[in-house]
């Protein structure tokens, strides 16, 4: 187990404002193709897929891991890891809360929000039950 | 031979690997003036300028000016490491539209001499880059977003520590050969796992050296090359791709070599059978083993089975690589992979590689480039090369 600290805050611009003012009040944001349907990661006002305009929705913060490396020599050491959302999309992020040498690929993890430097939070995951 | 032919008539290493005395400018200075004395040309016969982010200042500017050239052709690209593969392409259609006759490319830096921990070191954010705002406080950096597709490629396909390990063998089996490679001390399988983790599931020993120094080409249309007293080296074929995270629907179990490779091949006319050379970027173990997949050496989740017992060494195993001791062993200026395989490749159709990893016969060779994050988003170069 290892305690995470603060994070650095996520250079913010007015893509992303939203998805962290939601954050603070405990909501997992992505956006949605009005056109297409498709969800996407991560979020931005035009839908890679179509170009489409895209609207907020909320995640269920469900997923599994898909990939992760810890950084062994960073104090303290972190684990990078790519999580599948339970709605998809496949987002770049940190398992955090967790014993580093037990982490598996393609074990179930649930959203984990950290506060940053400025109290901002940032999407972390943690495995499920573990 | 058709009128679209473009050869590459100068190559040169800088033979430093450290260079606290010396400034970027001047380094990227000596490996021109290297590469073109390797030509039998001087500065005055460029036309067209290529350079890259390691040449700093607006684009190509600065460098073009500090070198006095007049160029009618420049070009700034900036795909990492990949970017001098990628330039090989872009010179040869500059030269086929008679937009320059003659090419130079250069690549120089000095990390090692600036201190930076080029695999580890955290990056700082930009809120006007799309993907900051959403990745730079979890610490995606060089050795991780490599290691994390190592991670996949070992759930997926069964890829093992100790086969990853074989390429930094056989790396340094070539490396013993270089007097200018920065590690010369042939390596066991043992001592590649059994060095610490940096970024599991990549130990120290997969992660490519950091080293000051530089390289440079040039390339000519054909009645400049067959003027010049120097083997015939053609640009048989080019290609260049990018691979992201595609919205989301993430999958690392491939490169951007793999849409790189096919118009490259399809260019020169030969399949990777022919290939009797391959220059394969290897800032870690993994970026190699994952090219010679994408680039069909062998079918995808077979890499670790095909790098495994030596298959890499020169004079006993199938596909020699990376003779100079590549990136692993050799030499990885600038954190820019991308010009020094290009320069063992030339040198190996010259037949002026080391004696002892001189590929007998060697007409056909391949290098191929990743730059930047192999795991999040990256661009790839493949330049296939026949000799005259």
């Amino acid at each position: 187990m290892t305690d995470t600290p603060l994070y650095t805050d996520p250079p913010e611009n007015t893509d992303s404002k939203p998805f962290y003012d939601a954050a603070s009040e405990g909501r997992f944001l992505t956006r949605k193709c009005r056109e297409c349907g498709e969800l996407h990661w991560y979020p931005r006002p035009h839908c890679p897929f179509c170009g489409g305009a895209t609207d907020w929705v909320e995640l269920s913060g469900e997923g599994t891991l898909y990939s992760y490396s810890v950084s062994r020599r960073a104090q303290p050491p972190y684990a990078i890891a790519y999580v599948t959302l339970a709605e998809g999309p496949v987002m770049l992020t940190n398992m955090v809360d967790c014993d580093f040498d037990k982490l598996a690929i393609g074990q179930p993890v649930r959203l984990a929000f950290k506060p940053t430097v400025a109290n901002r939070l940032v999407p972390c995951f943690t495995p499920t039950g573990g | 031979m058709g009128s679209s032919d473009c050869y590459i008539v100068g190559a040169y290493e800088h033979p430093t690997r450290k260079a606290p005395d010396k400034s970027v400018p001047q380094l990227h200075a000596e490996v021109a003036i290297g590469a073109l004395s390797d030509a039998g040309l001087t500065l005055g016969d460029v036309d067209g300028y290529f350079c890259s982010g390691d040449a700093v200042g607006l684009g190509p500017l600065s460098m073009a000016d500090y070198l006095n050239l007049k160029p009618r052709y420049l070009d700034s690209t900036d795909i990492g490491g990949a970017t001098y593969l990628a330039q090989i392409g872009h010179a040869k259609r500059a030269i086929a539209e008679g937009r320059c006759d003659v090419a130079l490319i250069t690549l120089a830096g000095r990390p090692r001499s600036e201190g930076q921990a080029t695999g580890t070191a955290f990056r700082p954010g930009n809120p006007n880059q799309a993907d900051s705002g959403w990745e730079a406080p979890f610490g995606p950096v060089t050795a991780n977003m490599y290691a994390i597709c190592a991670m996949r490629h070992m759930y997926e396909f069964g890829t093992t520590s100790e086969q990853l390990a074989w390429i930094k063998v056989a790396a340094s089996h070539h490396a013993q050969h270089n007097p200018n490679a920065l590690l010369r001390d042939v390596v066991t399988v043992e001592d590649v796992v059994n060095s610490p983790l940096v970024a599991d599931p990549l130990h120290r020993l997969d992660c490519c050296v950091i080293t000051d120094g530089g390289g440079a080409l040039v390339l000519a249309r054909p009645e400049i090359a067959r003027s010049l007293n120097r083997p015939l080296v053609r640009v048989a074929g080019t290609g260049e791709a990018f691979k992201g995270q595609s919205g989301g629907k993430v999958d690392l179990t491939y490169s951007a070599a793999a849409f790189a490779g096919p118009p490259a091949f399809e260019e020169a006319g030969v399949t990777p059978a022919d290939i009797r050379y391959a220059s394969i970027y290897d800032s870690f173990t993994i970026t190699v083993l994952m090219q010679l997949e994408d680039l069909g050496f062998c079918k995808k989740g077979e890499g670790g089975r095909f790098v495994a017992d030596g298959n890499l060494i020169s004079g006993t195993g199938r596909l020699p690589f990376n003779t100079d001791g590549g990136g692993l062993c050799n030499n990885h200026p600038m954190n820019r992979g991308g010009m020094t395989k290009a320069i063992e490749a030339v040198r190996q159709l010259r037949g002026e590689a080391a004696p002892e990893v001189q590929v007998k016969n060697c007409d056909l060779a391949l290098a191929s480039g990743i730059g930047s994050l192999l795991g999040s988003r990256h661009g790839a170069a493949t330049v296939i090369l026949a000799r005259e």
